[in-house]
């Protein structure tokens, strides 16, 4: 029996009288009182504590992770590091106790996902990130759905980003090959005209060859000047193309440096990216 | 053997009000659907929204022919309907405000909703039976048919007769036209689209940007509409009675399910395949029989399958088969 | 059961008592006796509720097949009808059972051309039926139709009927159960509200079963008539020593022997129920329940427990129609509605306390009190509002006439509050 009396469904799963696709599992928790000074970061989600709900554990221990204009920053770290934690506590969907999230140096800490997105972050989950029943075309309007100017040239954008979405644009997404989705969703995520865009491990799932290809796109939008804050698996595909790398172990900054300078790290190395 | 007579009578008997059944099914079915893709909950009160539509279009329409305004040959009721649809509209709002809101913000499991729904449907079902009563109200004027039988036979000299009741036509039409504007809605505009959206997937439209809340009052304003045109068309064909409109909720569901629930095609498509089974199941098909076969061939009895109090067993027994042997329905929907 | 619980049965009873000293007791007696019938029929539904989240909203089908099946058992069976057409219409009967075995059999069977194959062993078996089937009825509905035209019963002790029902609730929910249970989801919300609707259409139809909208009048007693003990000078006498009117005691004593006969069925239900719940099986059930997937990875055969769980719950359910047809002495298909035997059940259940048995007793004495109480309160309440209207107003005779509908609008209200303020019901499962 959970907590929320609400929520106990006695195991019931009759189909004729409830829907279980598509609902909703974020839980919007922010806010904390404390506020610090750090770096000139874009994005910096600044000693951050916190866990799920109000009355959860915390994930996170003082952590910090942030990411400069136009840069590829990289959280990495072993299994329940809490490295989408970290991110997802950086859009919003984390109970803070300590720490605080600035964007462009204004405090967001206690802004809703909704707010941030209006703020300028774009967030790609890591599962359910397409609208499958909606053509390609529509999943990217819908990406645009708070824009009130006219988002044709950003969808021109992101079909020359993504050519093969321009072929498939009237096609439902659900139909697209695992790769082709994820470009979907990367370019859903454009549609806002983010400045910096969030990426839950974008490449899991693909084959190797899809996945350089996605990191190739993703080297291209950072030239843009968006910045790019991702959690990856494969850390040392990852950590090459990162401007900045942060190693998370449980819940908590191991390691800090640049992308190549991690690669480098005899520890880093030693313990993360086997040897 | 006469086959033009055959098919005259076919139409008459079958056909012609088979359609219209269909249509105030796909209606309804609409509305269910509406809900379980966007709410994700089988709406039980659903039949007594359509009761509550088209209660307070019947009080205008007496309301209208009292003050003697008109518009015959059409019924009163057409120009009245308007107003059911915003008193519904306002109830079904208030009762989201009141009730269900609650229950999204606590992020109730679907199930529970559906227990809600239950108490929702008490209520409006007290509701309409306080305002209105229990008996079947006549609230239908203007002229009573496209044509008559008489005029028909008059024309063409068939034997049989061919009656179009201006309910029926009315039922046709209304439904084509509620039906091409909420497919244009949902795949052509932007709310549509958002309401789509919403039903794929409630976070990423969150992340989007589309509020849930507006996804979720637009969805009870078509429901709203839905329920009252189907409600009032049904009396209008047929007569209001309350209870008969509870009685809907079976076919009414089994012809969002057998179509697929969550799929607004499907919820159409359920609706007539439901309504034709029914009446061609139950209608005594003597007639048609004896007009088709040779002489000899022609059937004693009437020739009826099944008694038509056993119609819902009919929509019922399709509704099983096709889950049995297609468990998504005719057109996918939503799991199952 | 905790204080609170006490508590609260504690103030049904402080109810009660008040309607038998304020009203009459034959009042108290008649609410509490159908109250207990009610606890019965929402302890069914709470086993498939509560105990496996299944969600039944045919309560009503089942209801009336326990009632058919107290009749069946009870009334006298009728000669005359047997002999017109009684072997004829078991033959029918047996037809229709016939293609239908072997249309599954040949089903499971064939591969090639096993729809057109399907299609005609139907339609040929269905007119076989029919042909044997319509004049056999016919034969039977015109012996002496305004007292019989029907088949009648067995001519048993009604208390047969008892168990009768419940196995025949039970043997329609087996077969719904197979077709609508453990496909990658349920269906059985549509399936159990289709069966409910054919069940009722059935039995309003088929007058050769069990006189359709005609009633079936009369059924026996498990105990005594009043008149018989008016006529009993032992009983008057009892009476006068008493110092009761033996016309109003003999009414309250065949009302305490019925409340009697439930309750022992009451508690013996709640104490399987119970046990059932500490056993193995029980914990099983709430396992499943709990995690259906861990389950299932234990091997577990989720789809036969959830099977067994609602077959379980619909033969309660079927058990307590039966014994409503025995207090009423009547079969009356056209009141089965959904509303009243379907919805409202489910009213005492959720605001019980789904999970718990107690609660849903509490909730089925409970609710049908407030069911029965709120048509005089509400008739007071539109006397009282309606006090300072002229007499001979239209709004005033209307708002009077409605009074009756309150009921439903209240039910609901108690629904919607008790699902907001106590989501777990008045006594939650532990």
């Amino acid at each position: 029996m959970s907590g929320n009396p609400y929520q106990d469904d006695r195991g019931n799963k009759d189909a004729t009288i409830t829907n279980p696709s598509g609902r909703g599992e974020i839980e919007v928790s922010t806010g904390t009182g404390h506020g610090s000074h750090t770096a000139e970061a874009f994005l910096i989600g600044d000693s951050m504590t916190g866990g799920y709900g109000k009355s959860g554990p915390d994930i996170l221990h003082d952590c910090t992770v942030a990411v400069n204009k136009g840069e590829i920053a990289v959280i990495v770290g072993p299994n329940g590091a809490g490295k989408s934690t970290a991110m997802k506590a950086t859009f919003g969907m984390l109970n803070l106790r300590q720490g605080s999230v600035r964007l462009d140096g204004e405090d967001i800490t206690g802004l809703t996902p909704q707010a941030r997105v209006v703020k300028g972050m774009g967030f790609v989950p890591q599962t359910h990130n397409i609208f499958t029943s909606m053509s390609v075309q529509e999943n990217l309007e819908m990406g645009a759905f708070i824009r009130t100017d006219n988002f044709k040239t950003t969808m021109e954008q992101v079909f020359d980003l993504f050519p093969i979405l321009r072929d498939k644009r009237n096609q439902p997404a659900g139909e697209l090959s695992g790769g082709q989705r994820q470009q979907v969703a990367v370019g859903r995520a454009l549609m806002t005209q983010p400045k910096v865009l969030l990426l839950d491990e974008p490449t899991a799932g693909v084959s190797p060859i899809v996945m350089d290809e996605l990191f190739d796109r993703i080297i291209e939008v950072a030239r843009t000047g968006i910045s790019i804050l991702m959690v990856e698996q494969n850390a040392r595909q990852a950590l090459e193309i990162a401007d900045k790398g942060y190693v998370l172990v449980q819940g908590a900054n191991a390691h800090t440096g640049t992308g190549k300078g991690l690669l480098a790290d005899e520890e880093v190395r030693k313990s993360f990216l086997g040897g | 053997m006469d086959f033009l007579n055959a098919l005259v009578a076919l139409t008459n008997f079958v056909i012609i009000p088979a359609t219209a059944y269909g249509s105030q099914l796909a209606l309804g079915a609409l509305g269910v659907t509406l809900i379980y893709g966007i709410l994700r909950f089988s709406n039980f009160a659903h039949g007594d929204t359509m009761a509550f539509g088209a209660m307070v279009t019947i009080l205008v329409t007496w309301a209208f022919q009292k003050m003697g305004v008109s518009i015959a040959p059409l019924p009163t009721a057409l120009l009245a309907l308007p107003f059911g649809i915003a008193a519904t509209a306002a109830l079904v709002i208030g009762t989201d405000r009141a009730v269900y809101r609650f229950y999204r913000e606590k992020k109730a499991a679907p199930v529970t909703l559906v227990i809600v729904s239950m108490g929702v449907m008490f209520v409006m079902n007290g509701l309409v039976r306080f305002i209105i009563g229990v008996d079947d109200q006549r609230f239908g004027d203007g002229a009573r048919f496209i044509i008559s039988a008489r005029d028909f036979k008059e024309m063409t000299g068939l034997r049989e007769g061919l009656a179009i009741k201006t309910s029926a036509g009315l039922t046709i039409i209304t439904a084509v036209i509620v039906v091409a504007a909420l497919f244009w809605f949902l795949n052509k505009t932007r709310t549509g689209k958002s309401m789509r959206a919403y039903s794929d997937n409630e976070d990423l439209a969150l992340l989007s940007g589309i509020n849930p809340e507006r996804v979720v009052m637009v969805t009870w304003l078509i429901v709203a509409a839905l329920a009252t045109i189907a409600g009032t068309l049904y009396g209008l064909d047929k007569s209001f009675k309350p209870f008969t409109y509870f009685q809907l909720l079976l076919p009414i569901f089994a012809s969002a399910i057998v179509g697929g629930l969550g799929n607004p095609l499907g919820a159409i498509a359920g609706g007539f395949l439901i309504a034709y089974s029914e009446v061609a199941v139950t209608y005594a098909w003597k007639k048609v029989l004896t007009y088709s076969l040779p002489e000899s061939f022609a059937p004693e009895g009437l020739a009826q399958l099944l008694s038509t109090d056993y119609k819902h067993a009919v929509s019922f027994v399709i509704l099983i088969i096709v889950l049995l042997f297609k468990p998504t329905g005719l057109f996918k929907g939503k799991s199952v | 059961m905790t204080m609170r619980g006490a508590l609260y049965f504690a103030l049904v009873a402080l109810a009660l008592l008040g309607t038998g000293l304020f009203s009459s007791w034959t009042v108290a007696l008649t609410i509490l006796n159908m109250g207990l019938i009610s606890a019965i029929m929402s302890l069914g539904v709470n086993l498939q509720w509560g105990y496996a989240g299944l969600f039944n909203v045919g309560v009503a089908g089942f209801v009336a097949l326990g009632g058919l099946g107290a009749v069946l058992m009870s009334m006298s069976p009728v000669g005359e009808a047997w002999s017109a057409g009684g072997g004829r219409l078991v033959l029918a009967l047996v037809i229709a059972l016939g293609t239908l075995v072997g249309a599954i059999a040949l089903w499971k069977r064939l591969s090639r051309y096993r729809v057109p194959a399907l299609v005609v062993l139907l339609l040929v078996g269905f007119f076989a039926y029919r042909a044997v089937f319509d004049p056999a009825v016919e034969a039977i509905e015109a012996v002496d139709p305004s007292v019989t035209g029907y088949l009648g019963g067995l001519g048993l002790p009604v208390l047969f009927g008892w168990p009768f029902g419940a196995l025949l609730a039970a043997g329609a929910a087996w077969i719904v159960g197979k077709t609508a249970l453990g496909l990658r989801s349920d269906y059985l919300a549509i399936a159990t509200l289709g069966i409910a609707e054919i069940v009722v259409a059935v039995l309003k139809n088929e007058d050769w079963l069990a006189r359709g909208v005609k009633n079936v009048y009369g059924v026996p007693r498990p105990v005594p008539y009043e008149i018989d003990l008016q006529n009993s000078t032992r009983f008057v006498e009892w009476m006068q020593n008493w110092g009761f009117d033996p016309v109003v005691g003999s009414a309250v004593v065949v009302k305490l022997c019925y409340s009697a006969l439930f309750l022992v069925v009451l508690l013996a239900l709640i104490w399987m129920a119970e046990m059932a719940l500490r056993s193995p099986w029980g914990r099983l059930m709430r396992a499943i329940r709990d995690n259906e997937e861990a389950a299932e990875a234990m091997g577990k055969d989720v789809t036969r427990r959830h099977l067994q769980i609602f077959v379980l719950g619909s033969a309660v359910c079927g058990l307590a129609g039966a014994m409503m047809v025995t207090l009423d002495g009547q079969l009356t298909p056209g009141a089965y509605q959904p509303l009243r035997f379907t919805f409202l059940i489910w009213v005492m259940v959720i605001v019980g306390g789904s999970g718990n048995n107690w609660g849903a007793v509490l909730g089925g004495i409970l609710i049908w009190f407030f069911w029965v109480q709120v048509e005089p309160m509400g008739q007071w309440l539109m006397q009282a509002i309606t006090a300072g209207m002229a007499e001979d107003s239209d709004l005033r005779s209307h708002l009077l006439d409605s009074a009756a509908h309150m009921r439903l609008l209240t039910m609901g209200l108690v629904l919607l509050i008790v699902l907001r303020f106590s989501p777990r019901g008045l006594i939650p499962e532990k």
